[in-house]
Formats: structure tokens, sequence, C-alpha cells
């Protein structure tokens, strides 16, 4: 055997404190940072929520008003009025299209990368996905504003070309690459042996996702689904500067709306700071935080369902 | 001639199924493309006539009617060089803790439910956050310190969930091995996962570049203003507690407030943003798949 | 209870003990109250069908079984006369006890540093303490001669077998007292196993040597002592020459042995 000798007991050797300290001291960093994300989460509510509440308690103020009302009327000289309704049916009507539209296109794309395209082309189509997700919201807007807002004139000869459609439009596009990228990993993580099964029975390609593929990720497609509809409700600057502004509800898709975002980022720049306007844009901020954390978290909640099965 | 393979017409049938089927989603999935070829074209083609280094580098003139988009420009990369900074560090630990240290238990369920809201909490909300926050409550005031912050909080989930995939990827062999030998669960960490998943988190970072740089509404209450004078190549025109301008407030602002601009100034300053945030994803993308190629497992 | 003659003492020193080991997962018992003791320098071979609990037997010795959070012990281990699920330290346990896994894994980092690792981590610096150690741990595994010229180069890009050697000089790099291998050779070929089976019938001299097998053949050839372990139970441990006679006391055993089940 080896003559070399060996001139410490490795296995009772002990690290210097200062090593032992400092990494405890990085450990302690790290649960930190991984607690953070509760902090911030916390912290965003909280703070949004202390810059609304003085309002709740004010004479002018009513949370029936605030929530069932259509007239929103913050600067009015004798008899202001914060009714957001009119806002909601906004952030609705325009959400409501714009998954229309993204649904169903985000799903057939779901369905062709993962299943019905060559591998070269899915990488390829991924990547343009990516892209297509990687755009700012206010180049969208931008695109609202200008291409699309003529392009809607020409076609429908609508006095204007920012209303409900072009909102619509603009944020189904924004959607899908959402709706694909999770519905795709939906479809993949249905096991391969569901598809050799039905391979095997002689089921094409198309019989195969109709009556295996969809109901089998149908939870995921959900989950895709409301994520996308988390991304549009969620939506400021692309519906701020392609919807129009005005506060009323749409009468048709050529109607201009105004958004619950958009209204904050309208407003909020005017509205003095602790007065009831501004606190009342506060609270629009708590209830639009309050519904994201609801479809947030009814997806996370879908997902974990099949992951449980 | 009718062999027994032949086709019956039922087979027919579902034949004619199938091919539908395949062009039916391939269209949709064109459907997606196209438009983004379209838009992208349509505006570098409006863009043209004032896209040269000279637009880059100059300030705005004329009551913001003509000349360039420098001071936007800088700002933009003071703002997100510095969120970076705060959300980078905070980010990658928080992976680390996720990935390596926490046990599968309600607390640490809760904070993956966190993780997830912090990703869909609206940009306007973090807007109001920031202000709130940092501008009134931490006494930051109007300040590029203010919107970098709420820009560093807002694209932490970026970071988190980009590094955890890195993190993920490496084998849990590797781990184990180590474990085996009685390293503990940071120098196994700092030793074999971190080496190994050091360009995924690059490329997290990467993305967080490109997500930081496009966010108007969280800039736009809590540091970014309308207009900011500042020497034209200047690259230090802001302090810590200035207000900035922003390339992507400096879009809206042009394409909505401003009256009488040259036609071409919003779409060259859309065709900027635009193209530099799809450089600094394409540098990610190629990044990850020049990666994939060179593993040493 | 009958000795081997060769390599244990009259009195055997007890290395290990086991007493009344249970082992759950999520409340699926996968060991069922094992007792056994392995004896300072002997070589002890478990074997048995997949999916007996000689994995997760082993995970309990070192208490890596902490890292999966289903998973809950109740029962006495003690390493060298300590409890140890009463260590506090519990890597300088791990560092007693070497550990090589089923598949070859060699760490991505050069081969001088994946032996030099564990020493390293439990604070062992110095380039003059760490040569030698790296250079001795080599040698033992009969790698040495294979990569002396190339101590720089991944430990990632060894061939199997080489990856499987250099797995052992880790293990055996914190000088371990205890040196565990778990179905070592699934993944080499014959020659490369015949090699460590040599390196192993040489470390006897030093240290003890727990190895699981599900080749009743390498036990045969090399262990002092085998257990018998199936479903979570200990069927029969006894002297190697014993269980292979075909005098063993379990039918089980006997049918096992020669290859009727398993």
């Amino acid at each position: 055997m080896s003559s070399v000798p060996s001139p410490i007991r490795i296995a009772r050797a002990e690290r210097s404190r200062a090593a032992v300290l400092a990494e405890k001291a990085l450990e302690a960093l790290i649960r930190l940072s991984g607690v953070s994300a509760i902090l911030f989460v916390a912290a965003i509510f909280f703070f949004v929520l202390k810059e609304a509440a003085p309002v709740l308690f004010s004479e002018g103020f009513s949370l029936g008003q605030f929530l069932f009302s259509t007239e929103w009327y913050p600067t009015s000289a004798n008899n202001v009025r914060y009714g957001t309704f009119a806002l909601t049916v906004g952030t609705l009507s325009v959400t409501a299209l714009a998954m229309l539209i993204a649904v169903p296109f985000g799903l057939g794309a779901a369905i062709y990368l993962s299943e019905f395209c060559k591998p070269r082309l899915r990488e390829t189509l991924k990547v343009v996905i990516e892209l297509l997700s990687a755009i700012p919201s206010v180049v969208w807007g931008f695109v609202g504003l200008t291409v699309m807002s003529k392009l809607i004139v020409n076609a429908t000869g609508a006095p204007v070309g920012v209303n409900v459609l072009n909102g619509g439009i603009i944020l189904a596009l924004m959607s899908v690459p959402v709706i694909v990228s999770i519905g795709e990993d939906a479809l993949k993580a249905v096991p391969d042996s569901f598809r050799e099964a039905g391979v095997a029975l002689g089921a094409t390609r198309w019989q195969l996702v109709y009556r295996v593929l969809l109901p089998a990720a149908r939870n995921g497609l959900l989950a895709a689904v409301l994520l996308g509809v988390g991304r549009a409700v969620g939506e400021t600057m692309a519906v701020l500067m392609a919807t129009g502004h005005a506060v009323h509800i749409p009468g048709s898709l050529l109607d201009s709306v105004r958004t619950l975002t958009a209204n904050i980022a309208a407003e909020l720049g005017e509205a003095p700071s602790g007065s009831d306007h501004y606190r009342v844009l506060f609270l629009t901020g708590t209830l639009l935080f309050l519904i994201t954390l609801v479809v947030n978290l009814t997806a996370d909640f879908v997902v974990r369902g099949i992951r449980r099965k | 001639m009718a062999g027994r393979f032949a086709k019956t017409p039922h087979i027919a049938r579902k034949e004619i199924a199938e091919s539908v089927a395949r062009s039916v989603f391939g269209l949709m999935s064109a459907a997606m493309i196209v438009p983004l070829v379209l838009i992208v074209g349509y505006l570098v083609v409006l863009a043209w006539p004032a896209l040269s280094l000279e637009f880059l580098l100059d300030v705005p003139k004329r009551g913001m009617t003509d000349g360039g988009i420098w001071p936007a420009f800088v700002g933009t990369l003071y703002l997100v060089g510095i969120s970076l900074l705060v959300s980078t560090p905070i980010g990658v630990l928080a992976a680390i803790y996720l990935n390596e240290y926490a046990k599968d238990n309600w607390f640490n369920r809760l904070v993956n439910l966190a993780v997830i809201n912090l990703a869909g909490v609206p940009s306007i909300v973090h807007a109001l956050f920031g202000l709130g926050a940092f501008v009134y409550a931490a006494r930051f005031g109007y300040s590029i310190l203010s919107a970098s912050l709420t820009l560093a909080i807002m694209t932490l989930p970026v970071i988190i969930a980009s590094t955890r995939e890195a993190l993920a990827s490496v084998p849990m062999a590797f781990r184990e091995a180590c474990w085996n030998v009685g390293a503990t669960r940071w120098q196994t960490v700092r030793a074999v996962v971190l080496p190994n998943s050091i360009s995924g988190i690059l490329t997290g970072v990467i993305l967080q570049v490109s997500r930081a740089a496009g966010e108007t509404a969280p800039v736009m209450f809590t540091g970014a203003v309308f207009f900011k004078a500042v020497q034209r190549g200047d690259l230090f025109p802001y302090g810590l507690g200035d207000q900035c301008m922003a390339l992507s407030m400096h879009l809206y602002t042009l394409a909505t407030q401003v009256p009488n601009v040259k036609e071409a100034l919003p779409y060259a300053t859309a065709v900027v943003l635009l193209g530099s945030v799809l450089l600094v994803n394409a540098t990610a993308i190629v990044l990850r798949i020049w990666l994939r190629n060179r593993k040493k497992w | 209870m009958t000795e081997s003659a060769t390599h244990a003492p009259a009195s055997p020193v007890k290395e290990i003990e086991v007493s009344d080991l249970r082992l759950a997962y999520g409340g699926k018992e996968v060991i069922h109250g094992i007792s056994f003791n392995v004896h300072r320098n002997e070589i002890l071979a478990v074997i048995g069908p997949a999916q007996s609990g000689k994995t997760s037997m082993l995970r309990c010795l070192n208490r890596t079984i902490d890292f999966t959070a289903s998973a809950s012990v109740s029962g006495c281990v003690k390493v060298g006369g300590q409890d140890v699920r009463a260590m506090k330290d519990v890597f300088a346990l791990r560092r007693r006890i070497g550990m090589v896994a089923p598949l070859p894994t060699g760490l991505p980092l050069s081969i001088y540093d994946n032996v030099a690792f564990a020493p390293r981590c439990s604070g062992v610096t110095r380039k003059a303490d760490l040569e030698p150690v790296v250079e001795k741990c080599l040698r033992q595994a009969a790698l040495w001669d294979e990569v002396k010229d190339r101590l720089d180069s991944l430990g990632t890009a060894l061939s199997g077998g080489q990856q499987q050697r250099l797995t052992i000089a880790r293990a055996l790099s914190h000088q371990p007292e205890i040196l565990c291998l778990d179905e070592f050779s699934i993944a080499i070929d014959p020659v490369t196993t015949m090699r460590i089976e040599d390196v192993l019938k040489e470390l006897r001299e030093e240290i003890t040597i727990i190895l699981v097998t599900n080749l009743t053949q390498q036990a045969r050839r090399l262990s002092d002592r085998t257990m018998f372990l199936l479903e979570g139970d200990i069927v029969e441990i006894d002297a190697t020459d014993v269980i292979y006679s075909g005098e063993s006391k379990s039918e089980k055993t006997r049918g096992y042995v020669s290859g009727m089940f398993g």
C-alpha cells in the first residue's frame, strides 16, 4: 500500500471559527432573502391600503357608491362622486374581448407547438413567443394608439380608433404568449404513455388531442387562461393609450372606455397627495391587488390540483 | 387492387380531419407571429427618417418636439442599473433558499405563493406602492432611488424564477455526493451548485434588464419626469436623489402629451426602446442555447 | 454466533451498533425494526433484492436520510459507541463514514479538487496537507497511475469505471473509519469491478467496510459476514461461509443465494 504518511486526521479536523461564523451569517442572509417575497407582498398591500384607508372614513365617500355607481366625478366643484363601476365594466369588457381572441389562438398555438410541429420549428416558435412577451407595454400602447387605431378607423368608419376593440386586440396580443407557454407546459406534462396508448389504438393526432390530451391537461390549460386573465386585468400602459378615456359603460365594441388601471395612471399625477381623490385611487389599487391575488391563487390552486392527482 | 390496407371512407375522413386540424393550429401559431413582424416593420419604416446615432446622443429640443433622446436613454440605464444592484442579490439568495434550503412545509408553500403573487401584482399597483413606501414613508422623494427600488421589487420574481430553474438543473446526485463527504449545505452550494448554474443565473439577470427597461407605470410616479436638462452625450448627469427621464416614459409623453412633435420622433423612440429590449432578450436566448450545448455532464 | 476466522478478533469490537431501526417514508414503513452489529475491520456484505431497504439503511447510518423531508426514523444507531442522532456535529459523523453511491458521480470539478473537496470542507486548506492526501487516496483507489498527469482535467470527463474509482478516492479522502459501498459495480465493467474488489481486500486491513450488493457471488468473494435483508427485515446474518454453505438457517436465504428468486 501507499507509504505516504498522513499528517492530519481529517475526519477530526475543525474548521476555523471565522469560517463557521461567516457561513452562519450567509445562511441567515439566504433565509432572510427567501422570506423577503412574503415581506414584499405584505408591504405592497400594507402601503397601498395605508394611503387608501383614511378615505373610508371620509364624509363624502361611501363604499357602496365606490363599488356600484357609474358616476366618476372626482374633481367636480360642488358634487364629488367616486363611482368606479364604469371603470370595472371597462376592465371587464376589454379583458373579455382580449380573452375571446387570445384563448382560442393561444391554446391552438400551444397544441400546435406541443403536438403537431417539428422540434426545430418548435424551438424557433418558442423564441418568437419569448420575444413577443418581452415587448414593453408602452410600446404596445403606442402601437394601439397609432397603427391599430388607424386600421380600425379605416375598417369600421368609427369616429375614434381608440376603443374597446383596439384595447382588446392589443391585450390579446400581450396575453397570448403567457397562454401559449403555460398551455404548452400543461400539454407536455401529460405522460407520453397516454399518447402511446392512443396511437396504439389507431387514433389520429387530432383524435388524440381532443379525446385524450385536452381532458388530461384540462387543469393546466385552465391555469394558463387564468394567468392570461391576470395579465390582462393588471395591464396599465397599453390600455391607457389604446382604449380612449371615456368613463362610461360601453355600448359597443367601438366605444371608448377607461379601465381601473388606466384610471389610476391617468389621474394619479393630478390628484394632490392626501386628498380624497388621491386616496380613492389607492383604494382602486387595493381592489386591483385583491383581484389579481385571487386570480393568481386560483391558477396556482388549479395547477396544484393536477400535481396531487 | 383493394388490398387489406386500403383506405376505407372512414379512414379517409379521419385523415382529412387530421390535416384540417394541423393547418388550423398552424395558422393560429402564424397569427401570433405575423403581427409581430408587421408591427416591428411598420414602426421601423416610419421611424427611419429620424433614426441616427445623433438621435441617440442628442437632447430633446424646441419643447421636446425635435432633437434626440439622450437624457431618457441614460435615465433608463440608471434606473435599470440601480434596480439590478438591489434585486439581483436578493433574488439569487431567495432562489437559493427556495431550491436548496426550503423543506416542503406550509411556510415555504406560502413563500412560493408570495413569489407567484409578486409576479402577478399589476404594474400600476407597484407604482402606488413605490409612491406610498419609498417616496413618502421612506422620504426618498421623487427620485432615481425611489423609482429604482420600485423597479427592483417588481422585477424580483423574474430573477428568482430563472435562478431557481438554473439551480434545479444541477443534478441531485452532485449534491448527495457532497453531503456524503460531510459538506454543509452552503459548501455544497458554493462548490458545486453555483458554479454550474452561474450562466443560467446570468441569463436571468439579462431578462431582468429587459423587463426593467420597458416598465413605465412604476417609474412614472416615483422618479421619472417629462423633461430634464442634460448635456449632449453626458454619461453621468444624474445623482441618486435626482429625478430623471426614462425612455419608456418619454415614449408615452411624446405620443400623448406633447403637441406638434416631428412625425418620426415617437416612432424612432419606440424603435430604440423596442430594439434595445429585443436585443437584450436575444442575447439571453443565444447565451442559453450556447450553454445548453456545452454542459459538463 | 459464528465468526469468520480470518479477520475478526476473538472478541470483535463493535464499530456500528444498530438496534430496532425503523424507517418510514410518509407513513409507509420500509424498514421494520432491524438490529445488527458491524465489527471493526470486517467486510459485512448486505444482500437482498431491490426495494429491500438496503440503501435507506445506509442513509440512516450517516444521517443523509435527514435530507428526505418525508422520512421518519426511530430506533438507535451507534457509530463508535455514540448515538448518531444525538451527535451535534453531523458533518463530522459523515466524515467518519465514506459513502460510495451506485452510479459513478464525479463532481464537475477537477480530479484534484474532487478528492481535495472533503478535506477542504473540514477546514484543511494548506496545499502541503492536501497534496499527500490526494495522492494517497487516488493510489488507494487504484486510479493514481491513470490520472497523475492530468489532475487538472474534469472529474466528469473520466470514463465510468474511472469515475467510480474517483468516487471511492473521494470517499476515502476524509480518512473514514467505515466505508459503505452501495452496489458500486452496477454501472461498470467486470475488469474494473475486479480491480476495485482487490482494492477493497487491501483496505480491509485499515477500515471497516459495508458492502451492499445484489451480486450474491460478489458478496461471497469479498465478505467476512453476510446479512440478508428482505422487504425491510433481516432474514439472516451470519458468517459468509455459513450463508453460502447451503446449510443456512432460513430457507429463504438458501433460495436467494442459489438464485431461486430475487
